[in-house]
């Protein structure tokens, strides 16, 4: 699938976008097909969001996203050598998941 | 006969000088060296300013074209061509921005012509910006190290 | 240290305006982020992998208390408690809200501190040697021509649209502890035959993707003409480099390409009109700022015997502590590598505390090395234990200075939106190996690079041991270079062979220290074996 993410304007927090807003969680990105170049320049323009891009990225069978480059999975998780600064501190998969 | 290239009068969004705005076409650094009547050129980023030097009598006008803002030769040109002596008008046309503007005033140039109109409050606050320089120009303002010293 | 008067103060302050009104201006879409970036890279602000980032000079890596506390502060005020001290002597800042970047500029000017061009195509920080005003062996105290090329670089209104960015470092001794030929200009401070101070000037090094070492462009520059001479070579450089291809754009890759003679014959020709410009400052202003860095109060009759009776202490001593040139005083070296660690980070408290030792142990200052440490430049002997002491304490300790465990590591894919690799789990990796082996002491010297990605902010080219971060279709993968020197030995490190993946990569360093002790000879260290013995016997070791 292709889905897009990019960061918030104002305070650099990692965002993809859920078919309307910008969520801080890669799982509830969605598939925008051929229209990634249409929202991506609505929602810059709008300042909505900055610096996006499209991205490939697969569902999982259990419904989670997982981007296909290891880049992009570090913006979604956080410093795999910060495991206290992640979106998923207690989790321990959560490395596995990045590589 | 060159092309003749260049911003018109109209384009000229801010220009600080009190003789009258020069009404000649300007024309390419190669154009006016072969040329015995252009009293304006146009500089291009990849264009050696001091080719002009040998004739900055004659000329009335220098444009120099920043076709965009991250290329910084036209900056050098200009301070090449007033550390020369040039005293006619020294327009910066192209992808001049606020940001930029101060900058470009201190090396030399009296008049802008942005592809893109500028907010003229945004300009003037960009004019106003910097309570002192470091570094002497040819626009005589003086630097920090000669207000210590004397 | 250097202090402001009104006009520094009145610049860094008008700085923080203009910043302020650039980000607003940015924030109501009156700016894209086109027109932004270049602006908000020229204060030192990223966009990177988790959010901003921003880079606030340290001025060759010097600091005052008062001003490493706030960096502290900051970082509780600002981010998530902690701040990286990077390869060129200044401090990151990872989890920056756009929001608050004006304010954060705000508290820094009220310490006399900034973070402008610490980013951007233009002149950049400019480094020098960390024990500056403390070594033994300089010639003289190289800051203050440090400092007067600061004031001169900033807001230049010439050279702000460089082709690339433009990195300077300042030394005035023959051991180069700044790693100075490896910068676009490297100034070394002379004497001339005639007993006169002066400039040796070597413009085109650097790292990244095609690595040289800078040769001398001119062996003596007075220096009532230094400024001049400086602005004459960024002159051509602005001029004539190339703008053509991102990766081509630095002044390395002119000098390269006219060949150094013909680039220096260009700049005495640019410096003989320039002299007729009258923008070289007085000698006075040189006088003026190096009143600033007059030698504080050291004291004499001090005792110079170390009590060794605790080996751990005695162990410290002999690895972290620098000759002074006041007898009775060290520099000691705070390692911010403790074994498993991120190398240069540091937790908001232990910057505050380092801020705090600085005052009590070393007149009120501190420096940031180009090896991510930290130093204390004027210590009594006989006060080393209790700093040690304290040091342990806090997890900043550790005995590891030029040793293996003392690593240099970028921030890597962890952070960094250009790396290919991470590196600082390799750092930490390699680290708890040699802990676990018990080999660094015995191995002495090995200066261990890594960079997550060809930029080469790791600066693994000039390692003795370098380890490049690749992408390898999709994975992370390791290329291990041996041989390189960041000294005045200067080298490039040669690459050994095929990469390596993660758990290889530890494994090859540990082969490649083990080929060194099987081979070397009396008093070698780990890079002169192998400039002695060539890469043969490691390639071997490590490809079979």
């Amino acid at each position: 699938m292709k889905i897009l993410t990019g960061n918030d304007l104002k305070t650099g927090a990692v965002t993809w976008w859920d078919g309307q807003n910008w969520s801080l969680h890669v799982d509830d990105a969605v598939d925008v097909g051929d229209a990634a170049d249409e929202i991506l320049g609505r929602e810059s323009a709008a300042r909505r969001v900055n610096a996006a891009y499209a991205i490939d990225a697969e569902r999982q069978p259990d419904g989670s996203v997982r981007p296909a480059h290891i880049k992009d999975r570090v913006r979604a998780l956080g410093p795999t050598v910060r495991p206290d600064l992640t979106r998923k501190p207690a989790d321990p998969a959560a490395l596995n998941w990045v590589i | 006969m060159a092309d003749a290239i260049g911003t018109g009068a109209d384009e000229v969004q801010f220009r600080f000088r009190s003789d009258a705005q020069v009404d000649h076409a300007a024309v390419t650094v190669d154009a006016f060296l072969d040329q015995s009547n252009a009293a304006a050129v146009r500089i291009e980023p990849g264009d050696d300013a001091r080719a002009l030097l040998p004739h900055l009598d004659r000329l009335a006008l220098v444009e120099v074209n920043f076709p965009t803002f991250g290329d910084g030769r036209g900056y050098s040109s200009a301070r090449i061509l007033r550390e020369a002596g040039y005293t006619g008008e020294l327009r910066a046309v192209g992808d001049v921005l606020v940001d930029q503007i101060a900058f470009m005033r201190r090396c030399g140039f009296d008049s802008f012509a942005p592809a893109v109109p500028l907010d003229e409050t945004d300009v003037a606050a960009a004019f106003a910006t910097w309570p002192q320089v470091y570094q002497p120009t040819t626009d005589g303002r003086v630097p920090i190290w000669k207000l210590r010293h004397g | 240290m250097y202090r402001y008067d009104q006009y520094d103060q009145a610049m860094v302050d008008a700085r923080v305006a203009e910043f302020r009104d650039q980000a607003r201006r940015r924030l109501e879409g009156k700016l894209t982020e086109d027109q932004f970036k270049p602006l908000r890279l020229m204060n030192g602000l990223y966009l990177q992998l988790h959010a901003y980032m921003l880079r606030v000079a340290i001025p060759y890596g010097t600091l005052s208390s008062a001003q490493m506390h706030m960096l502290g502060d900051i970082a509780d005020k600002y981010d998530r408690g902690y701040g990286h001290f990077t390869t060129r002597q200044n401090i990151q800042y990872n989890w920056i809200k756009l929001e608050d970047a004006g304010d954060i500029l705000a508290d820094l000017a009220s310490v006399e501190m900034h973070a402008i061009q610490t980013s951007g195509n233009c002149i950049r920080n400019i480094s020098s040697d960390h024990f500056a005003g403390a070594a033994a062996d300089e010639l003289v105290d190289p800051r203050p021509y440090a400092e007067l090329m600061r004031q001169w670089s900033s807001f230049h209104p010439e050279f702000s649209f460089l082709p690339r960015k433009f990195k300077i470092a300042v030394i005035a001794s023959k051991r180069d502890r700044a790693a100075m030929r490896l910068h676009d200009i490297g100034v070394e401070i002379v004497r001339n035959e005639a007993g006169e101070l002066g400039a040796a000037f070597y413009v085109g090094g650097g790292m990244g993707r095609t690595p040289m070492v800078a040769p001398c462009i001119r062996d003596f520059v007075p220096l009532d003409q230094f400024i001049t001479y400086a602005e004459a070579c960024l002159r051509v450089y602005n001029r004539y480099g190339r703008r053509d291809n991102k990766y081509k754009a630095r002044i390395k890759i002119l000098v390269h390409e006219l060949g150094k003679d013909e680039y220096a014959r260009q700049v005495e020709e640019e410096f003989a009109h320039l002299l007729s410009q009258g923008i070289e400052p007085p000698l006075a202003e040189l006088e003026r700022i190096k009143a600033h860095f007059a030698d504080p109060a050291f004291k004499t009759g001090l005792p110079t015997a170390i009590d060794r009776n605790d080996p751990d202490f005695a162990l410290w001593v002999d690895r972290n502590t620098h000759p002074h040139k006041a007898p009775g005083y060290v520099s000691a070296t705070i390692s911010l590598k403790p074994v498993g660690g991120i190398p240069g980070d540091a937790s908001a408290d232990q910057i505050r505390l380092m801020a705090r030792l600085a005052k009590d142990y070393s007149f009120d200052e501190c420096r940031v090395t180009h090896a991510q440490n930290i130093v204390l430049p004027h210590v009594e002997i006989g006060q080393l234990h209790a700093l040690w002491t304290e040091l342990e304490a806090a997890g900043l300790g550790t005995p590891n200075l030029d040793r293996i465990g003392d690593i240099i590591a970028c921030p890597g894919l962890d952070y960094c939106s250009l790396a290919n690799a991470r590196s600082i789990p390799v750092a930490q990796k390699i680290s708890q190996r040699f802990a676990e082996n018990g080999k660094a002491d015995v191995i002495g010297e090995l200066k261990l690079k890594i960079s997550g990605c060809i930029n080469a902010c790791g600066h693994h080219h000039a390692g003795h041991i370098g380890i490049l971060g690749v992408d390898k279709k999709g994975t992370e993968n390791y290329q291990l270079l041996i041989g390189g020197s960041e000294a005045e030995d200067t080298s490039l490190g040669k690459i050994t062979g095929p990469g390596f993946d993660e758990a290889g990569i530890v494994d090859a360093v540990e082969k490649a220290t083990e080929v060194y002790l099987a081979h070397r000879q009396d008093g070698e260290r780990f890079l002169d074996t192998y400039r002695r013995i060539g890469m043969d016997p490691f390639k071997e070791a490590l490809y079979g």
